[in-house]
């Protein structure tokens, strides 16, 4: 089943204005893992707002679930697609971290026992049990932006949309918050749309989207995508760290496959270096 | 329990007064100030200071802390003792200068005032010694429900009261990170005149407003995101419950206001 469905879809912030997003047309599967490249002003936020009505298209259909998003199910939509924002501390509405998860469940006026349990749920699911009672200033970013994630959760969407959430962490918490949303894919099957500018954070994504001005221009695996450094780089976009070192090497004469992975690179190099000793 | 919500004034410890019902704490409150304020005799407030004196070493909390409280309104107090000292008329003469009389009458006046301030801001400072500030705004939305009825928004007023404490830790630091980046351009904040000091705030007011309006922004998106739609009906997560520990506190402060009401009638008003 297609859990996001874009169809011509057009939007722009001004009217008579540069198009944000322009006739774009794609579609995401259900428990797809999703990375969505693009520089800034490429339209990837942008993509994230129109899917749960925060923005409403210009021209074009957006089907999520095969439901098709209108002003009268905007609320039904959001129960099913969340999104988790670039600035932690620009989420949260409580001071304690048990309050600010309750809001969404509180939105959907669920019974207050299944709050308890949807807040154990989502704070077992980002690994925060033990910060239940804290005070969210009290947190790091990483930390925060967890805690964000699982204010979403509790509303239990079956997408999740990273609109940036890393951009404002640390390396530390950039991991933690990949390694949440990998888990979440794989363990309860939600559907992530990952929008992000470090190239890294795609790798875990099953296929991997490039947007600019608006469109989309490559599409396919991260590996795929990322062999094509040199039409990357005309988007603004870099590759990842490992796969320049894989570019460097070749380049300084040493005959490297293209590749991600950090220890099939380092195999590589072991092996050319013990065929030259020899 | 929530030790970590340091901010403002809150004494984190573990007391009776500290688990009562945060509702129980605002009602006992305004008894204790209607008590202060009926009180026409020393008797009567002899009585108010036993109830606050009991109720700061149940709360655990240092005395000296609680009665730091009473610094910030020290000028008030000397101020009103001054002028009711210098300027009440009373019969008993004991000086008389220019306009300025001093009497028996002004003096015992002014001290039953002092008592009076003191207990208020004791007893009010307590309140928040020992209940966090999340706890209030529970308890306030909790007392002013009733006001739903007359469709007066209490969820919604409830909700900003919560969001601005969210805030106030955040806008903070962000007012300090400003201020930090125009003293790095050489702004002076501790010297100069009222009016150049004042002129030196308003490059850190700017963009700490500027930024909240962007923050306002991007929660409001992100609280539509998380299913809010204001007026829909929401559950509550968080329900305050009364224990027999909080019946006991209202008897007291029920006893407490006739009490005194006893001691006017009986004692005869010394005022």
């Amino acid at each position: 089943m297609k859990a996001i469905e874009f169809e011509n879809v057009s939007f722009s912030y001004e009217e008579g204005g540069a198009f944000a997003i322009k006739n774009l047309n794609f579609s995401v599967e259900e428990g797809e893992f999703v990375a969505i490249l693009g520089h800034n002003g490429s339209g990837k936020s942008t993509l994230a707002r129109l899917t749960n009505g925060l923005l409403e298209a210009d021209g074009g259909i957006i089907r999520v679930f095969g439901e098709q998003l209108t002003d009268k199910n905007l609320f039904d939509i959001r129960k099913q697609v969340g999104i988790v924002f670039q600035n932690p501390d620009n989420q949260t509405v409580a001071s304690i971290v048990e309050d600010d998860i309750a809001f969404g469940a509180e939105n959907i006026a669920l019974p207050r026992e299944e709050i308890g349990r949807r807040i154990d749920f989502a704070l077992k699911a980002v690994g925060m049990e033990e910060f239940r009672h804290a005070t969210v200033s009290r947190l790091s970013g990483g930390q925060k932006q967890r805690i964000a994630i699982a204010g979403v959760l509790a509303v239990m969407p079956k997408v999740l949309i990273l609109d940036e959430s890393t951009a404002m962490l640390d390396p530390k918490g950039r991991r933690e918050i990949i390694d949440v949303v990998t888990r979440l894919n794989r363990e309860q099957g939600i559907t992530v749309l990952l929008i992000t500018h470090f190239m890294e954070e795609a790798l875990r994504a099953t296929r991997a989207i490039v947007m600019n001005r608006g469109e989309i221009v490559m599409q396919g695996t991260p590996d795929d995508i990322f062999e094509r450094h040199e039409e990357l780089l005309t988007y603004n976009l870099t590759l990842p760290l490992i796969g320049r070192i894989c570019k460097e090497l070749r380049a300084g004469g040493m005959p490297v496959q293209d590749t991600l992975d950090a220890s099939s690179l380092a195999k590589e190099i072991a092996a050319c270096v013990s065929k030259q000793s020899i | 329990m929530m030790k970590d919500v340091a901010f403002g004034q809150y004494y984190p410890t573990k007391s009776y007064v500290h688990n009562l019902d945060p509702r129980l704490k605002i009602v006992f409150l305004i008894a204790y100030i209607v008590a202060i304020f009926l009180a026409k005799n020393f008797y009567g407030l002899a009585c108010c200071f036993v109830v606050l004196a009991l109720s700061i070493g149940f709360s655990r909390v240092p005395v000296l802390r609680v009665f730091k409280a009473i610094k910030g309104i020290l000028f008030l107090i000397v101020f009103t003792t001054l002028l009711n000292l210098l300027f009440y008329n009373g019969e008993t003469v004991y000086a008389e200068w220019w306009i300025f009389t001093i009497t028996k009458e002004g003096i015992l006046f002014s001290v039953f005032l002092v008592i009076r301030l003191v207990l208020l801001i004791t007893c009010s400072s307590l309140l928040t010694y020992t209940t966090t500030p999340v706890a209030l705004t529970d308890g306030i939305e909790s007392l002013l429900f009733p006001l739903t009825l007359i469709r007066f928004p209490v969820r919604e007023l409830a909700q900003i009261m919560s969001i601005a404490l969210r805030y106030i830790p955040i806008l903070m630091d962000e007012t300090e990170r400003i201020m930090n980046a125009q003293k790095a351009r050489g702004a002076n904040f501790e010297t100069g005149g009222l009016v150049s000091r004042v002129k030196a705030v308003i490059p850190v007011l700017i963009p700490l407003l500027l930024s909240s309006f962007r923050r306002a922004e991007e929660l409001g998106d992100a609280m539509e995101a998380r299913c809010y739609t204001g007026g829909r009906k929401r559950t509550k997560y968080k329900k305050l419950r009364f224990t027999w520990r909080d019946l006991l506190a209202f008897f007291a402060g029920a006893a407490l206001i006739t009490g005194v009401v006893l001691l006017n009638v009986y004692l005869g008003a010394m005022i």
